[in-house]
């Protein structure tokens, strides 16, 4: 020990305080060196705060008309920013209104696919063989299915409720997570840790909770910014076919249209909640994007 | 590979079957039902239209009649489109529904397969960057923002192109096959760029170009077709993705294909046109991976679906 601390070199090394870094400490950092996805997040902030701060700013409400102004472009003098639609109401507020349900279920129905996603993919990867076999083809069958048609059929059925947007899309959209899931915890039960974890004494279900969903996380994480998107996307389909949300509340896609039937004399009824839907997909596909680079060691080249 | 096939195809029985139950029962317990107006009809005459659509017996008989007509590929009439049959309705529609999907599939592989190949070859310069940056917009902006905006530019601000309508002539096909496939050109591009990648780093391509081959045959000849496995297997989603994208795109320029047969469908109650049109997608879509899941294993020598049979 004294021969060492003589050594200056070893004395400089010994100095440095050697704090170890987590995997999400490092992906941190890889993700505020790439400019797109910090740019994405930035956006995305930027834009809950406005959905939800905006409309409380405006003099005007969704649902009730400016009687003086009918589909009025936008201009500063009326004080409708975005312009009204054929009913006189203000497009800035309905428009960050829309924004607040698309990302409301944008959030919600992913963390339900989310939720069914990890305990079925987990249990299936972890116990294996048979009981990972049947669950697997099941998935296998569902996948086979055109989905989008039952979620337009449960929209015709249920009627248009806003809780059953949240658990329809979140009940479609549960398959690929399992199967990422699944196929991670393939790989992770097999580690020494799970080993020790077991030589310890702690039960299965103790496995799974605190040693295999932790270390899923960094998988699941990516993909739910990946998800959010797509359910948003899914949301905004089911409003624009009008078996979404229900007058006078609304939502990105049910604006776009409303908007795309006036094209030709309001243009700007369309272009606003359309480039807030675009640019907020954008945003989210560009962070998914960054943070898979970011917690994916392996493939980056 | 022959055995493989028929066990696929067995298998697709009961998938094809759960599909049809799940679909009969969720809109037989829908509210509402096919003959319901808003006058209202006398009660004799709706008793009548029961009876001859059976619609009068117990929902298990009517379910057992339904399968036994499927099985003799009989859709049965439409309860909404009087005088037309399920599947004269489907023959209708699903050619022109077929034709733009299948020319917007095309489309994205000629387009986005070089598109991503080249970007993958430049990776990491600004042409990589602006190419990938292009290909996420068209990630980002769903079909149905994408129609309005090109018919109002194409259509009403330089007068090129019909708005909407439909005939078998290329100017009305240009912009429903474009909305279809810009979104799954972006995909294939950022595929084939990521696989690309991987492929373009492994030790073969390295031996090809230390031999001196000319990038050209190294990219083309040694690259390309090892890349292109991903891409395959998106094929599937993609028929998926298509069909759903028809249902949008066929509403915007009114066109009369079966995607928009279907949300009428479901709006009017038409249970017999809105079982049609899943079966014959779900059935679409079982194809079409079948045949993916062919098409990988005839490009990748690695994979041999018998073998691994006697593996497991």
């Amino acid at each position: 020990m004294s021969d060492t601390a003589r050594d200056p070199f070893q004395q400089a090394l010994d100095q440095r305080i050697i704090r170890g870094r987590s995997l999400y400490i490092d992906a941190w950092h890889r993700l505020l060196k790439n400019r797109a996805a910090l740019t994405g997040l930035v956006v995305l902030a930027g834009m809950i705060v406005l959905v939800i701060v905006g409309p409380m700013l405006s003099d005007w409400d969704y649902e009730i008309p400016d009687w003086d102004h009918y589909s009025t472009p936008p201009s500063l003098e009326t004080g409708h920013l975005f312009g009204t639609d054929a009913l006189g109401r203000d497009l800035y507020v309905r428009t960050l209104i829309g924004g607040r349900i698309s990302l409301l279920v944008g959030l919600v129905a992913t963390l339900v696919s989310l939720v069914i996603g990890i305990s079925y993919g987990a249990v299936a990867g972890y116990f294996g063989g048979r009981i990972d076999n049947l669950m697997m083809r099941f998935v296998d069958g569902i996948y086979a299915m055109p989905f989008m048609f039952f979620v337009i059929v449960l929209m015709v059925v249920f009627g248009r409720n806003i809780f059953l947007i949240f658990v329809a899309i979140g009940a479609v959209n549960w398959l690929d997570m399992a199967r990422i899931v699944r196929g991670q915890t393939l790989s992770l039960k097999n580690k020494a840790f799970v080993e020790a974890a077991r030589a310890c004494g702690s039960s299965e279900f103790q496995i799974i909770r605190r040693h295999i969903v932790p270390n899923l996380l960094g998988v699941v994480i990516v993909y739910v910014t990946l998800t959010i998107p797509q359910v948003i996307l899914v949301e905004s389909f089911l409003s624009f076919l009008g078996l979404g949300v229900q007058e006078p509340l609304t939502s990105w896609g049910a604006l776009v249209n409303e908007g795309a039937q006036e094209l030709e004399t309001a243009p700007w009824s369309l272009l606003f909640p359309a480039s807030f839907l675009a640019v907020t997909l954008f945003a989210f596909n560009f962070l998914g994007d960054g943070l898979r680079d970011a917690l994916d060691p392996k493939d980056r080249h | 590979m022959l055995s493989y096939s028929l066990r696929r195809l067995a298998s697709a029985v009961p998938t094809l079957l759960l599909l049809i139950t799940v679909a009969f029962f969720l809109i037989r317990i829908a509210p509402g039902g096919p003959f319901d107006s808003e006058r209202g009809l006398p009660p004799d005459i709706e008793a009548n239209l029961a009876a001859k659509y059976n619609l009068d017996e117990p929902l298990i008989v009517q379910y057992g009649r339904y399968l036994w007509q499927i099985a003799r590929f009989d859709f049965g009439p439409s309860f909404h489109y009087l005088d037309w049959t399920v599947n004269d309705l489907i023959a209708q529609g699903a050619p022109v529904s077929f034709l733009l999907g299948f020319l917007a599939l095309l489309l994205a592989l000629l387009v986005g397969v070089p598109i991503g190949a080249w970007a993958a070859w430049r990776q990491n310069r600004p042409s990589d960057y602006a190419v990938m940056s292009v290909a996420m917009v068209g990630i980002s902006v769903p079909n149905f923002v994408m129609a309005p905006l090109l018919i109002l530019l194409f259509a009403i601000t330089l007068g090129w192109l019909p708005a909407g309508g439909w005939e078998y002539s290329l100017s009305r096909m240009v912009l429903p096959v474009i909305t279809l496939a810009l979104p799954m050109i972006a995909y294939v591009a950022r595929i084939t760029r990521g696989s690309m990648i991987e492929v373009l780093h492994s030790s073969f391509i390295r031996t090809a170009r230390a031999k001196g081959m000319p990038e050209k045959t190294v990219l083309i000849n040694h690259a390309l077709k090892p890349a292109l496995l991903p891409v395959i297997s998106y094929l599937g989603p993609a028929a998926a993705a298509i069909l759903t994208g028809s249902v949008v795109v066929e509403r915007i320029f009114t066109i009369p294909g079966i995607g928009s047969y279907f949300v009428q469908g479901a709006l009017n109650r038409d249970y017999t046109l809105v079982m049609g049109v899943v079966i014959l997608y779900g059935l679409l879509i079982i194809a079409f991976n079948f045949m993916v899941d062919l098409i990988y294993a005839w490009l990748d020598p690695r994979i041999r679906y018998d073998e691994i049979e006697n593996t497991t």
